[in-house]
């Protein structure tokens, strides 16, 4: 486990110090268009001229900025109707597993694709199409635990000693929720970096000049069969950031003793 | 045996009813769309040049200037009898652009599971039987690193080696012979993982129960304990993945098809947001998730066949 942890160690610290590091992913340099990796630019150059390993740590901090600010938005919002449908049960619950219901009948990206397309491009109508498809995970996993949960002893003597709803959920349940969560969490960090590049990709997402990895690969593409170079580097670094992060996953799952 | 098929009956109306009230909020979601854009989707759909003639012919052509309910009611009405609307572009029925496109996508899809299955249910029985082994690792590790590979990263690789470095197959478009090939090989690997990794995780689990114990004490033949008993009983749960991963095949179809330049039902949605076309939006996404519902209605009534425990309601 000590390689995926290096690695997404790696680009959490390019993502963090990426401002510090004096990169210049935007300076065009028409001699350089589409060049290979040299010494002076170890992994080459883009369609511009643009240095590729500038933009690629540019592109790790959107990405991972992106991730963790839809993760936290999506996180307390999904754990937050999952507790209330759990533990209220009735037809509130019925209501709001039928919106998850709804939610979960289009397939994959397809409803942030159908959101980024309607709200128009750029970071925060990104960050909301993203955050609008990815709670449902959440809410479906704290429902699930929450409707066990309310049975326990201690909820029951938590109840019987008249402490509110809101702290028999927030002291009470929140806390044995928090293994199941993490796991899902790590999980859906990985499916987030990978939904942010898609509709990068389809160009709905994070607009040029900024670099973003799913942008990148867009370019890239165009220029495939003339300059390989390009997409294999950035198509490289997605895959080692979400296999690690899976990876991790796995073991955290392990480590947890969670069941999915 | 009357209760138990009454029971049946039973489970069999609430997942109807479930389906039809799901395929209500998608019909309504898919609805709403149009008015999530910000500002006014006709001057967004138009542009600037627009005369304030052509806005207003708009407006009531899609019956913006109507009321919320009456519209939805309308857009039902419509889809009812067939009727998806015209694009904005060409003017073209959209029924007819999907009758073209939704075969395209159907014939990439279908190739992609059968190359699917052809490799990920081999690969998870071998996998499994010899648990442990270097084969066994190779085939976990793999199924892991296909399945990190998003479809815009795994289809311009494909297209460098089968295409570039060794000139086999064509790049992308539709006409050449094979072209098919290389976008369905991009569906098919995410595919082919995670049924690998689901039949081999099911398979051994399987393999500790006592009816296989059984059928081995009772001295059958290694070979006829894995065929007939352990995998049909292993292959149960293989069935769900396979149907809710055909409708994720639908969703991949979307990059895929744009990257391969394949004129399906994916490639027309992209295309139209770009052109700002949000009927043709609409339409692509009601077409895409109603398709996903169907097939997972589908899964759990095959399901509910073929399995013994579902079927007598235990």
């Amino acid at each position: 486990m000590r390689l995926p942890l290096a690695v997404l160690l790696f680009w959490l610290i390019a993502a963090l110090t990426a401002p510090l590091l004096e990169l210049a992913p935007d300076a065009i340099a028409l001699d350089k268009i589409l060049a290979g990796p040299s010494a002076s630019a170890w992994l080459g150059h883009d369609d511009l001229g643009r240095d590729l390993l500038s933009r690629l740590l540019a592109g790790a901090r959107i990405s991972l900025s992106v991730a963790a600010v839809v993760t936290a938005v999506t996180f307390s919002i999904g754990t937050a109707i999952g507790l209330i449908a759990g533990y209220a049960g009735g037809w509130l619950d019925r209501v709001l597993m039928h919106v998850t219901d709804v939610f979960l009948a289009f397939p994959g990206i397809l409803l942030a694709i159908a959101f980024a397309a309607v709200l128009g491009p750029g970071i925060p109508n990104l960050i909301l199409a993203l955050c609008l498809t990815s709670w449902v995970g959440y809410a479906r996993l704290t429902r699930a635990q929450a409707m066990s949960l309310r049975q326990r002893q201690h909820v029951l003597a938590a109840q019987s000693l008249g402490a509110s709803t809101l702290r028999i959920m927030v002291r009470h349940m929140l806390p044995l929720l928090a293994a199941p969560l993490l796991v899902e969490m790590t999980f859906s960090v990985a499916s987030l970096v990978i939904a942010e590049a898609s509709l990068s990709f389809l160009g709905l997402g994070i607009q040029p000049p900024h670099a973003s990895w799913g942008a990148m690969l867009r370019d890239g593409v165009r220029y495939l069969l003339v300059a390989p170079h390009d997409v294999l580097v950035v198509g490289l670094s997605l895959m080692s950031l979400v296999l690690a992060i899976n990876l991790l996953g796995d073991k955290l799952r392990d480590i947890l003793d969670v069941k999915r | 045996m009357k209760a138990m098929s009454a029971l049946a009956a039973g489970l069999l109306f609430s997942r109807l009813a479930g389906t039809a009230l799901t395929v209500f909020g998608v019909l309504l979601l898919t609805f709403l769309l149009v008015h999530l854009v910000p500002g006014d989707p006709v001057d967004v759909m138009l542009g600037e040049s627009a005369t304030a003639a052509d806005r207003t012919q708009l407006r009531s052509d899609l019956g913006l200037d109507r009321p919320l309910p009456a519209q939805f009611a309308d857009y039902l009405g419509r889809l009812a009898k067939g009727d998806f609307g015209r694009s904005i572009h060409t003017h073209a029925p959209i029924a007819d652009l999907l009758a073209v496109r939704v075969p395209a996508t159907a014939r990439l899809a279908l190739l992609a599971l059968a190359l699917a299955l052809s490799v990920g249910l081999p690969l998870g029985v071998v996998a499994a039987l010899s648990y442990q082994s270097a084969l066994d690792k190779a085939a976990v590790f793999a199924a892991l690193t296909v399945s990190a590979m998003p479809h815009f990263w795994l289809g311009p690789l494909l297209m460098l080696v089968f295409a570039l470095w060794l000139p086999w197959l064509p790049v992308s478009g539709m006409e050449l012979p094979g072209a098919i090939l290389l976008p369905a090989l991009t569906l098919a690997c995410g595919l082919a993982a995670i049924l690998t990794r689901m039949t081999r995780a099911s398979l051994l689990e399987v393999l500790n129960e006592d009816f296989v114990r059984t059928a081995r004490a009772k001295g059958l033949p290694e070979r006829v304990v894995i065929l007939r008993h352990a995998l049909k009983a292993a292959l149960l749960p293989v069935v769900t993945v396979v149907g809710l991963q055909l409708g994720s095949l639908l969703a991949g179809a979307v990059i895929t098809e744009t990257v391969f330049g394949w004129d399906g039902v994916g490639r027309l949605l992209v295309e139209s947001i770009e052109k700002r076309d949000y009927p043709v939006t609409q339409a692509c996404v009601l077409v895409i998730a109603l398709t996903y519902v169907l097939v997972n209605l589908m899964t759990d009534l095959i399901y509910a066949r073929i399995d013994p425990r579902v079927r007598s309601g235990a």
